[in-house]
């Protein structure tokens, strides 16, 4: 286990910032109560953890430590970071783009639909095309994220079984990929 | 093993059946009862006076019409009868029971009577269906018998010449029946001493027959009432022994345990209470949620719930994050409210350590035996995710749904480790402020979940399993920090029911690291307490404030929870004992004796050291260690070990030289001083007897003593030049 390199770095941050923009920053101060949490990379994955929790693990072997903190996700063997979805907390608090969508579309969502223009309730403000969204609920409850596929604006003058959005991660995969989503 | 029989419906069996079967027992709880009720029927009498010619006409309408409402009062009767003994709710078997308790029914009718003129007539009508004839006399008897002394007067009174002749003679017949009656209580009252006991024995015969599930059930019930009151109901030479392996023989077949298993239970309980919990490992439990408190709060996610269809309630006073499921048209499992983790399906047994660990924010916490996380993301939640939770499970697999319910409910301050707990904690981490210890145990506690436990468990499980418990609580004392201001405790918990996994493992403990006591667990008057004692063992009287969970009793898994607090550093002396316990795996792989592995390698040191003595004789050939060679062959165990174990010797070995240091020092640790002696007393006689591999136990010890008396003897008759010669030999080919 180890802190990020400088490219490392460069790689996930900008991945992060596609969904996230400026509140990036958010993620590495440190909160108002002093505890700073820190990305630390084990075997390929990346987690980010309370500073605390990190140092305390690397009491643990290696091989040993399953996880800590929160799997934010993980490099491929061509350096490219791949976002998991268990970032989707980290991401929904930070969402530069948000998009909500209604109760008959929540389903096709878990099961690893694209989100439909029939299903979207409400979109961010001046949304780009391919900007990373979160998708969530009526009830604000994120329930995954993906890339737009139109414009907000483009979006309004689509039929209504066109995608919206494409599909990344959604909270179906919990019990989809159940066996794979974790092994390192 | 699939679902218990009780699971599948058994519907009431056919009433001429069941009359034929306890016809004749019924007759005699009537009859047994039926005399001491002289008002009711003496209303009833005087009513039969009236009209004398017209008696029996409608007398016998009477009954008829009355009998039905006798079956509709029984069955409102019974459920709270049947209920008193067996808690758990199931509106199915009710009416089995019912059919089964059968003499105790008629015993309700007739009690009931006493108070109200019908129901005498009720309880009676239950004797005139199965059998109208002997039942019609049973009750002219009953009657003659009972009220002769009012009747007389009652007849004199209206004693005139035109009825004379009848009331005469029905005097005469009175008389007549009342000799008959006396005859018959006489006969009853020899049945009556052995009221169930020939039907509890009879049946015995048909061995190779497939068993007639209603009669085995009903053979177990009576002798559990004959067991009940044995002096009054029980056969003059049977003894309670015979009767209760009557009763375990009936319980394997009917419920599927093996004999071992169903005896271990069954002393846990009265045979009553015993009964009542086999029952209840038929029945599954509640389905229960555990709301998870890092997303949302009980009320939204119920709210959010119903609107889905389900219906829930609060799961009791004792939690406020539980919600019992009754129904829900949808799988609990795969709602959106599950997968973005405002949700877990967790047994309502395992709410209940955490609970006692109370973990508090800012605090190091450690779960040794966590998969699949249900405890582990609680304590989290009770952390509202600060400090830090050390989730460790042995198991990489189990590790897998651990973690995807760690990141499913949103806790960030969790390390998951995949360590055997025995060995790594307090090595990898210690100083824990609380450590929740819910070890792997025999299930016997949660045999509605798994049945399979009723067959596979045997006696080495019941020996090896606590044995790695009591390896596992060390362990977790010794992680526990006692100077920590907050904390300082252990929880230890198991979803087993046996005292060997639980009561006895805590004492071992108490015995072994005299720093933790037993403190309450703050679980309020929920559960029943710990045992004190039993089949002769007793245990520390504050055993009382550790916490038992029975399926009868409180409608959740079997469980137990009993919390430690530390209070001060491990003893210097008692650290040897860390020693052995880190070579715990391969023992109790080797040996699984449960309590005194420790202890036996402590004993026997001082046998070797008494031979001391006779070490000249014996150990002339024992004692002489050939350094060079004994470095040789230890560096090659060595070797051995660090391959089997996956490492590269070289790599290893090369580099510090500590751990073969470590292995030397082990060998020589329980042979040490019969080894100086020996040495310095016989320095010069030099055979070839040396330790063969470096892992020495004293067991072996021993065994090579026998060995080195055998081959004095024979060096003694063959001479040792032959046996130099050899040694030389083997030297030369080395």
């Amino acid at each position: 286990m180890r802190s990020l390199t400088e490219e490392e770095t460069r790689t996930l941050f900008t991945k992060l910032a596609s969904y996230t923009g400026r509140s990036l920053n958010s993620l590495i101060t440190p909160a108002e109560d002093g505890s700073q949490s820190v990305f630390r990379l084990q075997g390929s994955r990346v987690y980010y953890v309370n500073k605390d929790i990190a140092n305390l693990s690397v009491s643990f072997p290696r091989d040993q430590l399953l996880s800590m903190g929160t799997l934010i996700g993980k490099y491929t063997k061509t350096g490219k970071f791949r976002i998991n979805l268990t970032a989707l907390d980290l991401l929904a608090q930070n969402a530069r783009y948000k998009v909500w969508i209604k109760a008959n579309g929540v389903m096709p969502l878990l099961y690893g639909g694209s989100v439909l223009k029939a299903h979207v309730a409400r979109f961010s403000e001046d949304c780009p095309e391919n900007a990373g969204v979160v998708i969530l609920d009526s009830n604000d409850v994120p329930l995954g994220f993906g890339v737009t596929a139109r414009s907000s604006a483009q979006i309004a003058k689509l039929d209504p079984t066109s995608i919206a959005v494409h599909r990344q991660a959604d909270a179906g995969e919990y019990l989809r990929e159940e066996d794979t989503l974790f092994t390192t | 093993m699939g679902v218990g029989r009780r699971m599948k419906k058994q519907g009431p069996p056919a009433p001429l059946d069941e009359s034929k079967i306890t016809m004749l027992k019924k007759r005699k709880a009537g009859g047994a009862e039926a005399p001491p009720k002289p008002a009711p029927a003496k209303r009833r009498r005087s009513d039969a006076d009236e009209a004398v010619s017209k008696k029996d006409a409608p007398k016998k309408k009477k009954v008829n019409g009355a009998a039905p409402k006798a079956d509709s009062k029984e069955p409102k009767k019974q459920p709270s009868v049947t209920k008193k003994a067996v808690p758990v709710p199931m509106s199915d078997d009710d009416e089995d029971m019912e059919d089964d308790d059968d003499e105790f029914g008629d015993l309700d009718g007739i009690s009931e009577g006493s108070m109200d003129s019908d129901d005498e007539v009720e309880g009676l009508s239950d004797l005139e269906d199965d059998n109208s004839v002997v039942d019609s006399d049973e009750e002219g008897h009953t009657r003659g018998a009972m009220f002769s002394d009012d009747e007389d007067s009652d007849a004199e009174e209206r004693l005139t010449a035109a009825n004379i002749e009848g009331l005469s003679r029905k005097l005469d017949a009175e008389q007549q029946e009342e000799e008959e009656a006396a005859e018959q209580e006489m006969q009853e009252a020899a049945l009556q001493t052995n009221i169930a006991a020939p039907d509890v024995f009879a049946d015995q015969t048909q061995q190779g027959l497939a068993p007639d599930l209603q009669l085995l059930r009903q053979r177990i019930t009576d002798t559990i009432r004959i067991l009940g009151d044995l002096k009054t109901l029980g056969l003059p030479g049977k003894s309670r022994t015979d009767y209760i392996d009557l009763l375990l023989d009936d319980i394997c077949t009917y419920y599927g345990y093996t004999r071992f298993l169903a005896e271990k239970l069954f002393n846990l309980f009265t045979p009553r209470e015993a009964f009542a919990f086999f029952e209840a490992n038929e029945t599954p439990r509640p389905v229960v949620i555990r709301t998870n408190t890092l997303r949302t709060n009980r009320r939204s996610l119920a709210q959010a719930l119903i609107n889905r269809g389900v219906v829930l309630e609060p799961v009791g006073k004792w939690s406020k994050v539980g919600l019992q499921v009754f129904e829900s048209p949808v799988p609990l499992g795969a709602t959106p409210e599950y997968l973005a983790g405002h949700y877990i399906l967790q047994a309502a047994s395992s709410f209940l350590p955490v609970m006692a660990l109370a973990p508090q924010p800012n605090e190091r916490v450690l779960d040794m035996a966590s998969a699949p996380g249900g405890k582990t993301t609680y304590m989290s939640a009770l952390m509202r995710n600060t400090g830090c939770v050390v989730a460790n499970d042995a198991s990489k697999p189990r590790a897998k749904g651990l973690i995807g319910n760690i990141h499913r409910l949103g806790c960030k301050n969790t390390i998951v480790t995949n360590m055997d707990a025995r060995t790594a904690f307090p090595k990898a981490m210690g100083g824990f402020d609380r450590v929740l210890l819910d070890a792997p145990c025999t299930g016997t506690g949660v045999i509605s979940k798994d049945p399979g436990v009723k067959t596979s468990k045997n006696e080495r499980d019941f020996l090896a399993i606590p044995h790695m418990q009591r390896q596992l609580l060390l362990a977790a004392i010794d992680s526990v920090d006692h100077a920590s201001k907050t904390g300082g405790y252990i929880v230890y918990s198991t979803c087993s029911v046996t005292v060997e996994e639980n009561e006895a493992v805590v004492q071992y403990v108490l015995r072994k690291r005299p720093n933790v006591k037993i403190v309450d667990t703050g679980l309020g008057s929920f559960g029943s307490p710990g045992l004190l004692s039993y089949m002769g063992k007793t245990f520390d009287p504050k055993m009382a404030l550790t916490r038992r969970y029975f399926p009868h009793r409180e409608n959740v898994d079997g469980f137990y929870v009993c919390k430690l607090k530390k209070t001060a550093v491990t003893p210097v002396a008692k650290s040897d004992d860390a020693e052995p316990r880190s070579k715990g795996p391969k023992k109790a792989r080797s040996a699984p004796s449960a309590a005194s592995t420790d202890d036996e390698s402590v004993d026997k040191t001082p046998i070797v050291d008494e031979n001391g003595h006779a070490a000249d004789f014996e150990g002339g050939a024992f004692s002489s260690f050939e350094d060079p060679e004994d470095a040789e062959r230890i560096a090659r165990a060595e070797r051995n070990r660090l391959r089997r174990k996956g490492l590269n010797p070289k790599g290893v070995l090369n580099k510090p030289k500590k751990s073969k240091v470590s292995v030397s020092e082990k060998t020589s640790e329980t042979a040490t001083p019969s080894q100086k002696e020996e040495t310095e007393a016989v320095a010069s006689k030099r055979t070839s007897n040396e330790p063969k591999s470096e892992k020495k136990t004293v067991v072996k010890g021993d065994k090579k003593q026998v060995t080195t008396e055998k081959e004095e003897k024979k060096t003694a008759a063959k001479g040792k030049v032959e046996k130099k010669e050899k040694k030389s030999a083997k030297k030369a080919s080395k």
